[in-house]
């Protein structure tokens, strides 16, 4: 069956459906991960976008269950070049389309991803449809597109009820907007208990947990649009127990904190984005996903200072906070997908506490 | 980190010769680390003892020396240039074990010489087998369990304790020399003892096999400052057992998943920081198809063949990038080349797909076994870039040149299913054939896979394949099944074999269903930024993104294809420097290459590279979009050449001589009446078409005589016949390849073997030198020895070649280069051969006569005159030295290849020996191709009878020099009655000691053997130039060149002196002149 992407700028490509025959209206983002398609489309901060992955060969090695990054795929739509139609892999257990199909996503293969990729970085990221009807006129439906906005998808994504991975370490309060599930298990990993709280939860209740350690989470969205999650922020800065954040958490202890936010162009989305240490000079690996990010002109100095950099476009890609026991980044120490190469970030996290609990 | 201020002037170590192991990729990798250097200030001394090379340029170094790669050389070269760093990582495993040695003596402390890029200690712990495995187990990344032995006994009893079959691996070798698989001991032991004989250090590595698991290999970079990326990952279709040379391999790995592929790359990445490297590194390893398990199998701390890959997969300038850090910027502070904007701190994203296929020499080497082990056998590769795979594979297949143009393009359709399954358990070059044959019969992806251990995901891609097979053959050919079968790269001229069309009717077809090629960019970042450099692969199904408009002249530079016998660097060498002659002429360059170990392929050669098969219908596509104003083939060899008629068909003039005065070359009629009008004499010949004429033909001329297939380049399928029997058999040899040309048949003249490389502007001719070959006719050029300037022509032999090139010239209307062979016998000069195109000796003789040929032939196609050019026509003076280019074997790779020189061409490659004096010359010829004698000071005569009197002379010769000399019953004999001391030993059926044991007891310095001509070889001498070459003893299998080695060695002198090439000047130039 034919499919169509019509994006609001009124182009429109053409491939054959995939997954579900659902029309829908999304947010059109590019990753240019070669691997790890199913972390990408399980990835809770797809939730509210539609992505087209630049690697032209996808589902060669089928879908393997334990690589996925949350309980179901959270992108909107799925646009690919070509779907393999023999996945081989030993872990392998599913098709791609079979998965596509048995959680409702629509998709397209057989489009030219690296024009729409060409003219997502030349004109920004788009809204559009994914449809399989054949519109006589677009007009109709231009306006629509063009009106869509992903909304607070923060609270489609996070967990319902608070839920604790147990450990024997220290206790860390993993604030859910969104968390990938390598975050948790990165802590697990390193002894810690963790005890994962959905995004809106007050800080109150938290902090009576008593954690060790606290960590917030990536997640999808506008973060301007987490009005009450900021306020929340703004109590647990104001405590001295150690903080580590991610990706939107990033950014929202960033607007808790005064400073701004605002929207790339077309954001970063891959395993190959180089950001440096300026505290140390190395440069390391990093996995993206990020449509927004945090307006370093927006810094006030004796709150926070750049931790981090991008090396390609100079963006801010962490902070660390002044007189505090906190630190963000931009980036995905979690990975999955993508280069493992800052998972040392969580080893401070840990040193963190450490320092803390014998203080 | 800023670049360190302390390195001024920098001595960087090329590769030498070609041999099968150690390509052009390491011209491409140090031409750009020199051009890399130099942008940063740098003064750069070169040393390479192969000529042919673009980096022996002196536009690419201050200094060249193309002097011997041996560590006196390298010593002299330090104390008299006085360079303060050394940067030995770009010369592959030559450059690097030279260094080494140099390092191991402390020379280079004596001196207050650093090596840069890479520490010895480095070096050491990737090298050393025990060390890195120490190191291995240390940073806990597994190695397959393996011991390192010094002797059989040890390698025997390790064997029995982990199980066969077993893997050896000797240290310090080239492309695996000297290793293979033992399934039992008797293998064990002949391949142990073979290989602690090659290794520099006589240690061999044997370890448990791990044969079949996937094999993946990580190209990684790292800083001073300890910055780490990977620039590529690949992964080899041929599981393990296949050296990664020979095996197809695809970028990035398809098969793996994120977990898989970052486990590897976090291995990777782990092991180049423990060793400390600084700069690019390859990393391989072992997969385990059914878990995560892994094992390390190789590190090479340098550039390599696969970073020349991976360089052109990506986009990325590996050896750029590196030469940077050798310099002690860290990544972040070198731009990307290929952006403009981002910087060489990342990790390219491919969007798109990579096949590399090696380029295998078994059509020159007949008898050679064509199984594929872990010793690499393959002289060159071709690499094609699609957004499938499938169409990548396709494209790759076409870009060898070897009449394959489809998976059908080898027929196993005659075989029974029972045959076929047999013929997959054989691991050669066809498999992938045998496996299209299996899937269009049935044989279920089980049973393939189980044989091969190839992924299931490739059998699968492959079965696509033979299915639009089917569909093509048995559908009508409707727009959609066109559409998608050119998606899937089928040629045209296929899919008319398939659908019984005509291949201009498939193109009619796609014209009229609007099917329409498009080029993609490579860009290092799948589109993520905007990039400025136009390197462009073609795909169906897409949108054009490379814009044809025109704001200059255009001029469409064709490359030469794969590195093959006969077809090597040289004419990469040329097209650069035709392409950088056009650029300066004011032309926007195009080149269309498909060669990934080239410098034409390099990104910023040409105004806009299209990295794409060259066959006629790759090629119209780029010049349906470029409309080029004119296309040059005279550079690419037989590739660009072939490639004429159908750029005519196109509409697109070739610069230079016109396409049927290079017919006129090898039409026979029209060369005959030409030779005729201009009174030049050739042996006496006839064109045949049957093999029954050919015999009459022989007859009538007399016997010997050649025979040989117009057409052709490194005299292919050429071969002397002394009677009926061998015409019948060469002619049925010559058959079996598509033959559209008729077969020559020519008196066989045994004299002096003249060529001349000239450049005509259609009036003037300019000859820069005239090169004398010491085998005498009968020895293919490309093997002989060729000296320059003619030692031994009269002046008056040396006008009447000038004559009769100038005359010749003229008569084939030549504007650019032309080529001739002649033969000098009796005083009297006769034409062999004429090719009006760039040869093989164009680099050699541009570098010893300082006069840039290619530019200025390229001047010349562009309509400028000899005489514009600052150089007076003629001859030009000979020049103060004497140059020595040496042919260069690889018959050591090629199991069951026989060496015997004769019309056909078998050198891989060459080196050149510079000096004042002619003896010297050769001595530096003789030790840059690796002979370095004597040893033990003992040698074996056997020649055929027109030989033997010839070799009483040199063997009387070697005993001056001190030689034991063992001979065959007949040669023993002349050399005793002309009282030479030789011992009459026995040939291979007689007793013990027979000549066989001598040679494997390794006693031998040096056997000189020459063989009859004609089809009738003794199978005797044939195991005896096996088994020598087999055990690392010099072979020489023609008189004139032991005779070349005997005066040589009697002429050794202690101190060699260095001649810096980038000071020659032409004396022939006028003061002033603008080349």
């Amino acid at each position: 069956m034919k499919a169509f992407l019509i994006l609001e700028d009124g182009t429109v490509f053409s491939g054959t459906a995939i997954g579900s025959p659902r029309e829908i209206i999304s947010e059109i983002v590019f990753n240019t991960s070669m691997t790890g398609y199913l972390e990408v489309l399980t990835d809770p901060s797809y939730a509210g976008q539609a992505v087209v992955m630049t690697y032209p060969l996808i589902g060669n090695y089928g879908i393997c269950h334990e690589d996925m990054e949350s309980d179901r795929p959270w992108a909107d739509g799925f646009l690919v070049r070509e779907l393999s139609r023999m996945p081989s892999n030993f872990r392998s257990r599913d098709t791609i389309q079979h998965f596509l199909l048995e959680h409702d996503i629509p998709g397209i293969a057989g489009i030219d991803t690296r024009a729409l990729t060409k003219l997502l970085r030349e004109r920004g990221t788009m809204n559009g449809m994914i449809t399989t009807r054949e519109y006589s006129s677009l007009e109709e439906i231009l306006p629509k597109i063009r009106e869509y906005t992903p909304g607070n998808v923060v609270e489609r994504v996070t967990c319902r009820e608070k839920h604790v991975l147990m450990g024997d370490g220290f206790r860390v309060a993993l604030m859910d907007f969104g968390a990938k599930r390598n975050i948790a298990r990165s802590l697990n990993q390193r002894g810690c208990q963790v005890t994962v709280y959905p995004a809106y939860t007050k800080a109150e209740e938290i902090l009576a947990d008593e954690p060790d350690g606290i960590m917030l989470s990536n997640g999808p969205g506008d973060p301007k649009e987490c009005t009450e999650i900021i306020t929340e922020l703004k109590k647990l800065y104001r405590t001295d127990i150690p903080t580590f954040a991610i990706c939107l958490g990033h950014q929202l202890m960033a607007l808790a904190t005064g400073a701004d936010t605002y929207k790339l162009k077309y954001g970063h989305r891959g395993g190959n984005h180089p950001v440096k240490d300026l505290e140390t000079g190395r440069v390391y690996i990093s996995s993206q996903n990020h449509g927004y990010v945090v307006d370093e002109t927006s810094l006030d100095e004796s709150v926070a200072r750049p931790a981090f950099v991008n090396v390609n476009d100079g963006t801010n890609e962490g902070l660390s906070y002044v007189g505090k026991n906190l630190f963000t980044v931009q980036f995905h120490p979690e990975a999955c997908p993508g280069p493992r190469d800052s998972a040392y970030l969580f080893d401070r996290f840990l040193k963190m506490m450490e320092v803390r609990k014998h203080a | 980190m800023p670049r360190n201020p302390e390195i001024k002037k920098v001595l960087v170590i090329g590769s030498g010769p070609i041999v099968i192991g150690q390509a052009a990729e390491f011209d491409y990798a140090g031409t750009q680390a020199c051009r890399s250097l130099k942008e940063e200030g740098v003064e750069v001394v070169l040393l390479n003892s192969n000529p042919a090379t673009i980096m022996t340029d002196k536009d690419i170094a201050d200094e060249v020396y193309i002097e011997p790669l041996t560590v006196e050389v390298l010593e002299r070269l330090i104390e008299t240039t006085k360079p303060d760093s050394v940067l030995p990582t770009l010369g592959g495993q030559a450059g690097l074990n030279l260094a080494m040695e140099l390092a191991d003596s402390g020379f280079l402390e004596t001196h207050q010489v650093r090596l840069i890029g890479t520490t010895p200690e480095t070096i050491k712990k990737a090298e050393d087998r025990q060390e890195f495995k120490d190191t291995m187990e240390k940073i806990g990344e597994p190695c397959a369990a393996s011991l390192v032995v010094h002797d059989v006994e040890a390698g025997v009893a390790f064997a029995d304790e982990i199980g066969y079959p077993v893997v050896l691996r000797p240290a310090y070798t080239l492309g695996g020399s000297g290793g293979g698989i033992a399934k039992n001991e008797e293998e064990l032991v002949e391949i142990l003892q073979n290989g602690l004989r090659l290794s520099r250090v006589g240690e061999v590595l044997v370890e448990r096999c791990i044969a079949g698991w996937k094999e993946i290999e990580y190209e990684v970079m790292r800083d001073g400052n300890g910055n780490v990326i990977t620039v590529c990952n690949m992964e080899n279709i041929d599981p393990v057992g296949v050296h990664t040379g020979d095996s197809i391999v695809v970028a990035p790995s398809q098969t793996l998943g994120d977990k898989e592929y970052q486990m590897l790359r976090s291995a990777a990445l782990n092991i180049i920081d423990e060793l400390q490297i600084t700069g690019g590194c390859n990393v391989q390893f072992a997969l385990h198809p059914e878990n995560f398990e892994y094992c390390v199998i190789e590190v090479n701390p340098r550039v390599s063949r696969s970073s020349a890959l991976a360089s052109k997969a990506t986009g990325y300038p590996i050896a750029k990038v590196a030469a940077k850090i050798a310099l002690g910027y860290t990544l972040d502070e070198i731009p990307n080349a290929i952006t403009g904007k981002t910087y060489a701190s990342f990790e390219p994203m491919l969007d798109y797909c990579v096949v590399k296929l090696p380029r295998l020499p078994f059509d020159k080497f007949i008898s050679a076994k064509r199984t594929l082990t872990t010793q690499m056998k393959a002289t060159g590769e071709v690499m094609s870039i699609c957004t499938s795979f499938e169409g990548a594979l396709m494209k790759a297949i076409r870009s060898l040149e070897q009449h394959v143009d489809s998976l059908l393009s080898m027929d196993f359709s005659g075989q029974t299913d029972e045959e076929l399954v047999e013929r997959l358990h054989r691991v050669d070059d066809r498999r992938i054939y045998v496996i299209a044959e299996a899937l269009r019969r049935g044989i279920s992806y089980d049973v393939i896979h189980e044989i091969t251990r190839i992924d299931k995901w490739f059998i699968d891609k492959i079965a696509i394949l033979t299915e639009m097979e089917g569909r093509l053959k048995t559908e009508p050919l409707t727009g959609e099944l066109l559409a998608e079968a050119k998606r899937m790269e089928f040629p045209d001229a296929v899919i008319g074999r398939l659908t019984e069309r005509a291949e201009r009717e498939i193109k009619y077809l796609r014209d009229k269903y609007d099917i329409h090629v498009a080029f993609k960019m490579v860009d290092t970042c799948a589109a993520e930024f905007a990039a400025e450099t136009p390197y462009y692969y073609s795909c169906f199904g897409s949108e054009n993104e490379a814009v044809g408009e025109k704001t200059r002249k255009k001029v469409l530079v064709l490359g030469s294809g794969p590195i093959r016998i006969g077809q090597g660097i040289e004419f990469d060498f040329c097209s650069v420097h035709s392409t950088w002659a056009f650029a300066e002429a004011g032309y926007e360059t195009i080149i269309i290459n498909n060669n990934p170990e080239t410098v034409s392929t390099d990104f910023d050669i040409a105004d806009k590279l299209y990295f794409e098969p060259l066959t006629p219908e790759d090629v119209e596509n780029v010049v349906e979009l470029e409309k080029p104003d004119g296309a040059v083939v005279q550079f690419g060899g037989q590739t660009a050449i072939g490639l004429t008629e159908a750029l005519l068909k196109m509409g697109v003039p070739i610069f230079g001589t016109s396409a049927r005065d290079v017919d006129a070359a090898e039409d026979r009629e029209l060369f005959d009446r030409i030779l005729e009008e201009c009174c030049i004499p050739r042996p006496a010949g006839h064109t045949v078409y049957t093999c029954e004429e050919a015999i009459a033909a022989a007859n009538e001329l007399g016997y010997p005589v050649l025979v040989r297939p117009s057409y052709v380049l490194g005299g292919q399928g050429m071969q002397i016949a002394i009677n009926d029997q061998d015409v019948t058999e060469f002619i049925g040899v010559i058959n079996r390849i598509a033959q559209e040309h008729p077969i020559l048949v020519d008196k066989y003249l045994r004299g002096k073997e003249i060529e001349v490389d000239a450049v005509c502007d259609g009036e003037e001719v300019l000859i820069p030198g005239i090169m004398e070959h010491i085998e005498r006719a009968g020895i293919h050029s490309g093997d002989s020895i060729s000296v320059y300037p003619a030692m031994s022509l009269a002046d008056r032999t040396k006008r009447v070649i000038e004559e009769y090139t100038r005359r010749l010239a003229r008569a084939l209307h030549v504007r650019g280069l032309i080529n001739i062979q002649f033969i000098v016998s009796n005083d009297e000069v006769y034409v062999i051969e004429v090719n009006p195109r760039s040869s093989r000796t164009v680099p050699y003789i541009s570098k010893v006569t300082g006069i840039p040929i290619v530019k200025l032939a390229t001047q010349v196609m562009i309509g400028k005159a000899i005489k514009e050019l600052g150089f007076a026509p003629g001859l030009q003076p000979e020049a103060d030295y004497v140059a020595v280019k040496m042919p260069v074997f690889s018959f050591e790779k090629i199991r069951g290849a026989d060496i015997g020189l004769g019309p056909e061409m078998k050198s891989t490659g060459e080196c050149l020996g510079i000096a004042d004096t002619f003896n010297e010359a050769l001595y530096k010829a003789f030790l840059g191709a690796g002979i370095r004698l004597p040893r033990t000071k003992k040698m074996i005569i056997t020649v055929k009878d027109a030989d033997k009197l010839e070799a009483a002379d040199i063997a009387r010769r070697f005993e001056a020099l001190g030689y034991k000399i063992y001979a065959t019953k007949g040669t023993a004999k002349v050399l005793n009655e002309k009282g030479v001391k030789a011992i009459r030993t026995g040939k291979l059926e007689q007793e013990s000691p027979n000549l066989l044991d001598l040679i494997l007891e390794h006693d031998i310095d040096l056997v000189i053997d020459t063989p009859n001509q004609g089809a009738a070889k003794s199978h005797d001498g044939f195991v005896i130039r096996r088994n020598a070459i087999e055990t690392g003893v010099n072979v020489l299998t023609a008189i004139d060149t032991a005779r070349a080695l005997v005066t040589s060695l009697e002429n050794r002198e202690e101190g060699l002196t260095l001649i810096d090439i980038a000071t020659v000047r032409s004396r022939g130039a006028y003061a002033g002149g603008s080349v």
